[in-house]
């Protein structure tokens, strides 16, 4: 019995926490990837776009919300985001036309490229800041729990809960079918493979034929989406708050690089290693050792690797990590 | 003398500038405003020694900065002797653990070939030594917080005058980068500006976490001065007497002498404030001048030409004999240990120590606008480009204020739009801040005062 109970620990405080926040983390990695491996710059602005699609949602929500419309148990922001993602590409297709389109033509260096990215991030954070405010949000409405902790003690008779927020069970449902479709589109379909050959060589590509102002247009139009779900997934289950979102960037850096930079699956797995060091370095296992140990050997402290003021360290250690041993990234990206 | 116009022409625009804020708002606000241009100068000579000369590119900026501010804690607070008695030697203990795990680990490196027991045995190393070092330092860190929290609860300092917290924060922002250059100088550019963004972020969770050394969120106060205090000052002979001779003129307007010892009174406060600043800027001015001097007699030597071959081909320098990675890594710790003196100055400016401060945004992003906008390569233009942003940084509200109030003339003061509006007037910097940027790189990508090259 100790033993389920410390099993439902960790299930409850450390891996269903984690596939959630890695499943958000993975998604905006491979929109830093897509990004990198196609348009070949680190963009800076990653976490204000994804702040900029989630404002959209909100005001569609809001505006849904005035008029009566729901999805029942489901959040209303699910609704909002087809028409979020719209205007997202929008946004992304007039930013890449007056900024980002002269630097490709002149092929400029990646390093200016990002350093107008950083121009691009100031831009979006006052804009998102002037229309909706700095302050937290939160959009969420709808059935809270899945599962509440004092259902399963009933059902269960453990004595340790299992709580299942609706919005991870959403964030993780969402991602499994947005990844799969992203990467039978990549691999199966004409478009997706001409993609890849782009930032495989583009020379090579250009030659046999591959127009590249549409393989562009596609790569925004793919990262508007991603943005998009990655930033409302995330405010749904956190809370929406513009400077929030600029700090996600670095842990999505991180995870993109981790997993190969230009690697669109290692991105996705490299969200997910980012989130899982994370939380089980900073989670104080006293209570599962109390479970498991027998009674004359229980710990007096907490037996936390590291505090949980370190969360972000953690994952920016990996990251220094990785880049020492294998600069490629854990799956090979491109070559640093 | 003509071939520098420009030069002279920019700067006398940016003085005419803050006068006129110092005519139309107050000197105070000017002065203020021309103390941290000053400041964000000496980071934007760090940032362009590394970006302009060698073409390294450093998002880690507010790490460096927040270790001069480190150091200007570190050297000027008085120590707690408690927290010594109660908690020191666990700490210094602690320190010479941390030393010997980095002399042995550079013992296997060196005397043992590459191969995976040694990479097994060097972390077995690390991950034991850490957990040894919590096991000592833990009761000491916990017996120093406990010291009288709410005023102390950390080691303190070593009470020297916080001048020589300027020199320290160098030697403090330039042990750093010599780590950090080891480690990610290899990189590529793009990575290392990732790789030191994100370095940055573990040194200021550092910072703000670690109590025992810095007091973490709850912020040191009262740093000593190198300034006199403003209430001293109104209490002295010769500083009244000063005040009173400035404003004589306004002086004898008033008859009454009471009212007029009021008046006076009102301008010995404002003055006093004044004088402060002065002698802040005094300082920080000759910091600037001392290090444009040495930047520029650098540009020209022929060290400063040897980097820009290295920027420029790096392969053609390495062929003909440069070391490459040894210069890089040397002026990494350079540039780093400039933006260490002026997190020094800030802090001493402020006589405050919050960690909570140290934001990307202002502390790595906005100093970069600052190089790419005065222009990259020129110290003369990235002093400039600090004047120009840290100026627009500040007036960008008013300015905001004033084009809202004009393009909404036409509402009612109460209509939603306006309102809104003019509640988010303080964001209007981040787009002025961006759409420099874009402009600017756009159409003048070297910079308001480009890099010149004059071959003497």
């Amino acid at each position: 019995m100790d033993f389920l109970n410390a099993i439902i620990l960790l299930l409850n405080y450390i891996f269903v926490p984690a596939l959630t926040y890695g499943s958000q983390l993975a998604i905006g990695a491979i929109f830093v990837t897509l990004i990198y491996g196609i348009l070949r710059f680190a963009n800076f602005a990653t976490g204000d776009m994804m702040s900029f699609g989630t404002m959209v949602a909100i005001l569609f929500t809001w505006y849904f919300q005035s008029i009566g419309l729901s999805l029942g148990f489901l959040p209303t922001a699910l609704l909002a985001i087809p028409f979020a993602i719209l205007f997202m590409t929008l946004y992304m297709l007039i930013i890449d036309k007056f900024v980002f389109k002269y630097y490709r033509l002149n092929k400029s260096p990646p390093v200016q490229l990002a350093m107008v990215s950083i121009g691009v991030m100031f831009v979006t954070q006052a804009v998102v800041r002037i229309i909706i405010g700095p302050s937290d949000r939160r959009f969420f409405d709808g059935e809270k729990f899945l599962m509440r902790a004092n259902e399963f003690k009933e059902m269960t008779g453990l004595n340790e809960g299992l709580a299942i927020k609706s919005t991870q069970v959403i964030t993780i449902v969402v991602t499994i079918i947005l990844v799969s479709t992203l990467f039978w589109f990549l691999n199966m379909t004409k478009t997706g493979k001409s993609m890849r050959a782009y930032s495989d060589n583009e020379d090579l590509a250009l030659l046999s034929g591959i127009d590249p102002k549409k393989i562009v247009m596609i790569t925004w139009m793919i990262a508007a989406i991603l943005a998009t779900i990655g930033g409302v997934l995330y405010g749904l289950d956190k809370s929406f708050k513009p400077f929030t979102y600029f700090n996600n960037m670095l842990p999505i850096f991180a995870a993109a690089i981790v997993g190969g930079i230009g690697n669109p699956f290692g991105a996705f797995l490299g969200g997910y290693v980012i989130a899982f060091s994370e939380i089980l370095l900073t989670y104080a296992y006293k209570k599962f050792f109390m479970y498991v140990l027998p009674e004359s050997m229980e710990p007096d402290s907490l037996i936390q690797l590291l505090s949980t003021d370190y969360k972000f360290a953690v994952s920016f250690s990996i990251l220094v990590i990785v880049l020492l041993y294998r600069p490629s990234g854990i799956f090979k990206g491109k070559i640093l | 003398m003509r071939k520098n116009l420009n030069v002279i022409a920019a700067y006398s625009i940016m003085m005419g500038l803050i006068i006129l804020v110092g005519i139309f708002q107050s000197w105070n606000i000017a002065l203020s405003i021309f103390n941290l241009c000053l400041i964000s100068a000496v980071m934007t000579m760090g940032a362009n020694i590394q970006w302009g000369y060698a073409g390294l590119i450093n998002f880690g900026i507010m790490g460096f900065t927040a270790l001069g501010g480190l150091a200007a804690v570190l050297i000027s607070v008085n120590p707690v002797q408690e927290a010594w008695s109660v908690g020191g030697t666990n700490i210094l203990l602690s320190l010479f653990l941390i030393i010997g795990i980095v002399l042995v680990v550079r013992f296997v490196l060196k005397k043992y070939q590459k191969s995976k027991i040694r990479s097994y045995a060097i972390s077995t190393i690390i991950i034991s030594g850490i957990i040894i070092i919590r096991f000592v330092s833990e009761p000491g860190i916990e017996a120093i917080e406990e010291v009288n929290p709410a005023k102390t609860g950390f080691l303190g300092g070593i009470g020297l005058p916080i001048i020589f917290s300027w020199i320290a924060g160098a030697f403090f922002a330039g042990g750093l980068a010599f780590v950090i250059g080891k480690v990610a100088l290899g990189l590529r550019a793009d990575y290392l500006a990732i790789a030191t963004l994100l370095i940055s972020e573990i040194v200021i969770a550092i910072i703000k976490h670690e109590d025992w050394l810095t007091r973490g969120v709850k912020n040191v106060i009262g740093l000593k001065r190198p300034a006199p205090y403003e209430v001293n000052l109104q209490e002295t002979d010769w500083f009244i007497n000063l005040v009173e001779k400035f404003n004589s003129g306004n002086l004898a307007l008033i008859s009454d002498i009471n009212e007029r010892q009021a008046a006076l009174n009102q301008f010995v406060i404002e003055g006093s404030s004044i004088f402060v600043k002065l002698c802040y800027s005094g300082l920080f001015l000759v910091v600037v001048i001392i290090l444009l001097i040495l930047t520029q007699k650098a540009l020209y030597s022929p060290w400063g030409r040897m980097m820009r071959a290295i920027r420029d081909n790096e392969e053609a320098a390495n062929a003909m004999g440069k070391n490459v990675v040894k210069q890089h890594l040397l002026i990494f710790v350079l540039g780093s240990a400039i933006v260490g003196i002026a997190g020094a100055m800030l802090v001493t400016q402020d006589g405050l120590f919050t960690p909570g401060s140290y934001r990307p945004l202002r502390y790595t992003f906005l100093i970069w606008v600052m190089v790419i906008v005065g222009g990259s390569g020129n110290n003369f233009g990235a002093i400039l480009g600090g004047f120009v942003v840290w100026f627009l940084w500040i007036e960008a509200a008013p300015i905001g204020l004033y084009l809202v109030n004009l393009t909404t003339a036409g509402l009612e003061d109460t209509h939603f739009l306006k309102v809104h509006l003019i509640e988010s007037v303080p964001y209007f910097r981040f787009l002025m801040m961006g759409i420099g940027l874009l402009l600017i790189m756009r159409y003048r990508p070297k910079g308001i005062l480009p890099e010149k090259i004059e071959i003497k």
